[in-house]
């Protein structure tokens, strides 16, 4: 049995798709954070060494494990797109930027409240910390690049063409940099190695499942935003929009 | 004796932006003819040149030449076909002979300096040889184009508002030209605002407007 | 009379033998160009001395300090110079309409884009060479460092030319181009930042540079295989 993948490429059918999927996936996001964040700090125990204020990591990894992976989930989407050119995938790349920078910046955030009482310091200039620094500005980049260029074609490529060059790049900048670090200033700042707790395994899994659900759902929401937007000329959206 | 086509378009769709310029277009055009390519401001006549000359990619449909694909052809394509679009292609720094020479290096041919000079003086330039192309005039560098356009040797011209800029002598000039030329079996696709004369030439003629989608409706 | 007739039969001719005239004329042009335009050129160089001259007077005059950061100082200094004559790599070429006759040769586009990165780095890269060893000895650098820097500069520069070439045909023609190019380009050059900086930190440190040259010039490697054919994309995407 074969699925006819490209009747699900049409906009104008993924648009009824996603607007039946999201509300399923926006409650799971609801439910699973609740459930996440009742055992970040209600059930996982109080770290020995760290104190209250590992908690963040419940936010902090899930967010950062998002951030990087919405980024080659854009990169794989942008490689589809300018392969078999199909104008979906540049306009799913397109839904997921805001939500990977969001992620990204909250991983940045949480990570200098962690830092703090971890290391002394808001900020070090460690392998991850800067990696991760750059991948935002990779976003903005994007994101800007998009936004300067009128033409929806033109800049779904260009955007396209530099979130590849972007993966490309960013796991020689984080090799680099982490070499760079460790020349510098030795594995000082490493954070403790403690064995994971099961329950804060699980509370920060949980996490990341609702963030991966938050990340589906609004992705959703704004292609279907994009996609009204681009065919607001055609018979299906004015009939869409009469009926609304 | 028939001719074979040789450029042909098929379906063509043209977006700009989120608009639609025209759907469907289609023309063949043999050895030997004259394209022109009508239309008001802004309906896409300098769209489907650029789209001709493989600048641009058609929303759908394709451009052939030789009954292939110019995406797939596109080397040989390239080096058949001559263009001059709305900007001359001229830098201002250089001179026109070194214009010339340069064109033809990047199309990756040899162009020898009396060939060159030849050319140019045939266009009515032998005084600006050696001046930088900043100093001509609008009309003067026109011609410049015109004469890269020569030396190109190539068997399809596609020329986009060729006669803007030109005083009388220069428009009977390239109506010279353009005779010679399709004389000689070369092909021309062409948009003009002003009248052309030209006897003895079959010209076609194509409006985009009539492709626009609200028309065909 | 047919007095124009142009020879309608291309003269067919060794393919690699066009291509190389092809990619020669690109350099060649821009060469011409730029002894032409000797003012844009020498802005150039101008603002990388500046640049670079501005730091002691930031951070006081002491020798030791001044030699800490005199790799990351120069380093930083060269991207920003190459981005300066990055933006107008593809515009001006844009404008008269140049570029589409270039697009247009039935020689392959990537061709351009390496030509052009490659008359870049010879206009904007090599004089930053000359000038780096009179800067390195202005912030009290050793001889050794000296040599290791200008080595650097001169794996690391091809890599800003070709990375820029990137960036400059993806905002070709776009309001605000420049700043845009420069927010899109500097995230890419850090591998070279760090690799460059960090091979000349490596000589003042006594750790050596070797390690640092090598991926410097494996990160070379890697942008000369792959930029130019995303910059021929870029600019096809871009003047559709």
């Amino acid at each position: 049995m074969s699925i006819n993948w490209y009747k699900y490429a049409s906009p104008a059918t993924f648009y009824g798709l996603a607007g039946r999927l999201i509300p399923g996936f926006a409650w799971a996001a609801a439910v699973l954070a609740a459930a996440g964040l009742y055992i970040a700090f209600f059930l996982a125990p109080t770290d020995f060494q760290q104190g209250e204020a590992y908690r963040v990591i419940f936010i902090h990894v899930p967010a950062a494990w998002m951030g990087m992976f919405i980024y080659l989930v854009m990169a794989f989407w942008s490689a589809v797109g300018l392969a078999f050119n199909t104008r979906l995938s540049f306009m799913m790349a397109r839904a997921l930027a805001p939500t990977g920078a969001m992620f990204t910046f909250v991983s940045l955030w949480t990570g200098a409240l962690w830092g703090k009482p971890m290391w002394g310091a808001w900020w070090v200039w460690d392998a991850r910390l800067t990696s991760t620094l750059i991948l935002l500005f990779l976003y903005v980049g994007i994101m800007a690049l998009w936004a300067a260029i009128d033409d929806p074609r033109r800049g779904d490529r260009a955007g396209a063409l530099l979130t590849i060059v972007g993966a490309i790049n960013v796991p020689i900048i984080y090799f680099s940099v982490k070499w760079w670090n460790t020349l510098h200033q030795g594995a000082s700042v490493k954070p403790s190695g403690t064995s994971m707790d099961e329950v804060m395994l699980a509370g920060m899994l949980v996490m990341a499942v609702a963030a991966w659900f938050y990340s589906i759902a609004v992705a959703f929401a704004r292609v279907r935003r994009i996609i009204l937007e681009r065919e607001r000329h055609t018979d299906w959206v004015n009939a869409q929009l009469e009926r609304a | 004796m028939d001719l074979p086509t040789l450029l042909s378009a098929h379906d063509l769709e043209c977006a700009r932006g989120e608009r639609t310029l025209f759907t469907g277009l289609g023309f063949g055009l043999e050895a030997g003819r004259l394209l022109l390519v009508q239309g008001g401001n802004g309906q896409g006549k300098t769209s489907l040149l650029r789209l001709l000359t493989g600048l641009a990619t058609p929303a759908a449909g394709e451009v052939r030449w030789r009954g292939e694909p110019i995406r797939r052809a596109r080397e040989r394509y390239h080096r058949e076909m001559a263009y001059v679009g709305h900007a001359n292609g001229i830098k201002e720094e250089f001179t026109p002979l070194e214009n010339l020479r340069l064109e033809a290096g990047l199309a990756g041919r040899a162009l020898d300096e009396a060939a060159a000079a030849q050319t140019l003086s045939g266009l009515g330039l032998a005084r600006c040889l050696d001046l930088p192309a900043r100093v001509l005039s609008f009309g003067q560098r026109r011609r410049v184009a015109l004469a890269a356009l020569l030396t190109a040797g190539a068997l399809l011209w596609i020329l986009d508002e060729p006669l803007t800029g030109l005083d009388v002598h220069g428009v009977a000039l390239v109506e010279e030209l353009l005779r010679d030329h399709l004389a000689a079996g070369g092909m021309v696709v062409m948009t003009t605002h002003q009248p052309l004369t030209l006897d003895g030439v079959q010209v076609q003629k194509i409006r985009v407007g009539d492709w626009a989608p609200a028309a065909r409706r | 009379m047919l007095r124009f007739a142009a020879p309608l039969e291309t003269r067919e001719e060794d393919a690699s033998s066009s291509s190389l005239r092809f990619l020669l004329t690109v350099i060649r042009r821009d060469l011409l160009l730029a002894a032409r335009r000797r003012g844009d050129w020498l802005t150039a160089q101008f603002f990388f001395v500046m640049v670079v001259s501005l730091f002691p007077l930031g951070v006081g005059p002491e020798p030791e300090l001044l030699r800490r950061i005199a790799p990351g100082v120069v380093w930083v200094a060269a991207t920003l110079a190459s981005l300066l004559s990055l933006t107008r790599l593809f515009a001006d070429d844009h404008r008269d309409g140049s570029l589409e006759q270039m697009l247009l040769s039935p020689e392959p586009a990537v061709l351009l884009t390496l030509g052009k990165a490659a008359a870049h780095w010879l206009i904007y890269g090599i004089p930053l060479l000359i000038v780096a060893p009179v800067l390195g000895i202005q912030f009290a650098l050793p001889w050794d460092a000296v040599g290791v820097l200008v080595l650097s500069l001169a794996l690391g520069t091809p890599i800003l030319s070709l990375l820029g070439a990137v960036g400059a045909a993806l905002t070709l023609g776009l309001r605000g181009g420049g700043v845009l190019l420069t927010l899109l380009i500097l995230p890419l050059y850090v591998p070279a930042l760090i690799f460059g900086a960090g091979a000349v930190d490596g000589v003042i440190s006594g750790t050596g540079a070797e390690a640092h040259l090598s991926l410097l010039g494996a990160f070379f490697v890697l942008s000369l295989i792959l930029t130019p054919w995303v910059s021929a994309a870029a600019l096809k995407v871009s003047l559709e």
